[in-house]
């Protein structure tokens, strides 16, 4: 988790400076080169994200036929094998990430804003503990959910609730940051009015700031969400198998997820794993992007400029 | 019912009366869940902690021989338990990809601040966002099954495997982490000290490389050691690209397994609980979690110390 995921939903982007452009600025062949290196620099990304996407499309849209959905994955018959579970254990595990993270991040994001005094110092050391824990590789979470989840302690086993634990818990600290960011942006009249009313500090918050905050909850919480999904390393380290041949039922059973399957396809050499990890990879970028697009669509339509 | 309103420094703070008891329940409940993540770093300090010791305690293995030995052969017959050869790779991968992602993203950093006209900003930083939300998975096969045969291949002679190839792509996947933390830097400069270097009679690239940057240098600095510490932690893209031999080696074209490629996969074959096997992937992660902590402290202290503060 890096302070990049909080990017995205940066609450007012800062006031547009006259831009300094124009040929009088760049006289020299010097500064022009200078301009044309810097945007050299933008180039590479776009260009290789834009050769990526077309890669894995010329290369997946073969395999991007109905029995990527009807069939269960194969080790033997790449050509005809499916993703059936794999993208079923990714919907379970999308839900049951949620289901967590968004009771917790915003509830922890309502204490730290609304009710934390910030001199106390077991504040502080919450808040330094966020911030440390954003820069914690998600393979070490991973290790958490082995040695104290799936085995240990609780010793769940692979299963959904345990994937879901350790992907709530790897992206809480981007719900919990975004959540913040939402509920300071709503103004403090709006509490000062709530209050003169006679209502409480939780009426106010229930019914005053957290109505007010819900788009830029969301935002943050749905590209939270997407986080977790892609992630692959987690789930290897708990020994996600990438071979499972039944959907599940519960949160109680073994599954498989999209990342995982990617995984163990990409690593064989031949062509038809290529193709099939291909095709994978475009269904996770196509859920990827829809909820980013949910996302976007909700900070556009709902999010209000006090 | 009366309400008391205490005014702190910064907004209003509401201090409630005694009157409501289901109030206290709710504080707790909010506290209770501001605690989790607190409770998330005990949870890992734990989990590493008990098979850490342990794994030290093994009459195979001793501190001294895992922090010098040249030999990590946990998965073999013939144990050896030296973690420089993981030490190594990480930092060869770690360095090449700092070598793309500096430069790239410091300059998209100040194309994006300094040139790009605004409407050309909300186009371009958009898909920088998109490049940092695809999955390290999907870089993993790129680099494996694109970058290694079509790119490197065609050019010099290298093997499938290589840490160069999961060097560079991990580095164009942290191109992101650095442009956006570092515009943000560059942003933050007030617009003053470049129209005061203006009517001196600067040049636009005298400005940003003279006064914007230097002025921007803690938040970068932050952004480059974040850069670093995204690299030693990433996962998918080394374990796929970069092989799984241990080998003590900073030849980029050699392939290497990093700490986090051999927890993966050492933990992908499904070590019993409480072998040496399953003891070492945590001796490891401790290690990875002492690095990434430490580097999030000295990046902290760096932005502290450097700061320039403006008005």
């Amino acid at each position: 988790m890096t302070a990049t995921d909080l990017i995205a939903f940066e609450p007012a982007p800062p006031e547009p400076r006259p831009a300094m452009t124009g040929p009088g600025h760049d006289r020299t062949p010097v500064q022009r080169a200078f301009r044309l290196i810097l945007l050299g620099c933008l180039a590479v990304g776009v260009v290789f994200l834009a050769v990526l996407l077309a890669y894995v499309l010329t290369e997946g849209w073969q395999r991007l036929d109905t029995e990527l959905w009807r069939n269960q994955a194969s080790q033997i018959h790449p050509a005809t094998a499916g993703a059936q579970a794999a993208i079923v254990g990714t919907l379970w595990l999308m839900v049951g990430t949620a289901l967590i993270i968004l009771p917790v991040g915003v509830l922890a994001a309502v204490y730290l804003e609304e009710y934390a005094d910030r001199d106390k110092w077991y504040n502080r050391l919450i808040e330094l503990n966020i911030q440390n824990l954003a820069a914690v590789p998600s393979v070490v979470y991973g290790i958490l959910g082995l040695g104290l989840i799936v085995r240990g302690p609780l010793s769940l086993g692979p299963v959904v609730l345990a994937g879901a634990l350790i992907l709530a818990l790897l992206v809480l600290p981007v719900v919990i940051i975004s959540s913040r960011e939402a509920i300071r942006a709503v103004p403090d009249s709006l509490r000062d009015g709530s209050l003169a009313l006679g209502a409480t500090r939780w009426q106010t918050v229930w019914r005053t700031v957290l109505p007010n905050s819900i788009p830029g909850i969301a935002t943050g919480s749905i590209l939270a969400l997407s986080r977790a999904i892609g992630e692959a390393a987690p789930l290897v380290v708990i020994g996600v198998a990438a071979f499972v041949q039944f959907n599940p039922a519960s949160v109680f059973d073994r599954f498989t997820a999209l990342p995982i399957q990617i995984y163990n396809y990409a690593s064989r050499p031949q062509e038809d794993f290529i193709i099939l990890s291909s095709a994978l990879i475009v269904v996770l970028l196509a859920i990827l992007l829809l909820m980013n697009s949910a996302a976007v669509f909700i900070r556009n339509k709902y999010q209000r400029r006090w | 019912m009366s309400t008391t309103v205490r005014s702190t420094g910064a907004g209003v703070s509401l201090r409630r009366s005694k009157a409501h008891p289901a109030e206290r329940v709710i504080e707790a409940v909010l506290f209770l869940a501001a605690l989790v993540s607190v409770l998330t770093t005990v949870g890992i300090v734990v989990a590493i902690i008990g098979p850490t010791i342990s794994f030290f305690r093994e009459p195979a293995v001793s501190l001294w021989d895992f922090l010098t030995g040249t030999e990590w052969t946990v998965l073999f017959a013939e144990k050896k338990f030296g973690v420089l050869p993981l030490v190594t790779a990480t930092i060869t991968t770690t360095v090449i990809a700092l070598l793309v992602a500096v430069p790239i993203g410091l300059g998209a950093a100040i194309y994006l601040s300094e040139y790009a006209s605004p409407r050309a900003r909300t186009l371009l930083k958009p898909t920088l966002e998109v490049l940092a939300g695809i999955p390290t998975v999907v870089y993993g096969f790129f680099a494996l099954a694109f970058v290694t045969p079509n790119l490197l291949q065609t050019f010099i002679d290298v093997g499938t495997f290589s840490m160069l190839s999961a060097g560079l792509v991990m580095g164009i996947m942290i191109v992101p982490t650095v442009a956006s933390l570092s515009e943000d830097a560059m942003s933050a400069v007030p617009q003053a000290l470049r129209d005061g270097a203006y009517g001196l009679g600067s040049t636009k690239m005298q400005v940003a490389v003279r006064v914007v940057v230097p002025a921007a240098i803690s938040g970068i600095i932050a952004a480059f050691v974040l850069g670093i510490s995204r690299a030693v932690g990433e996962t998918m893209i080394v374990v796929l690209a970069a092989g799984s031999t241990p080998n003590l080696s900073v030849n980029p074209l050699e392939p290497g397994q990093t700490m986090t490629a051999f927890i993966a996969q050492a933990a992908s074959g499904d070590q019993p609980t409480g072998s040496i096997g399953y003891k070492s992937l945590f001796a490891v992660a401790a290690l990875l979690f002492v690095i990434t902590v430490l580097m999030n402290f000295v990046s902290i202290r760096l932005v502290r110390r450097y700061r320039e503060v403006y008005e």
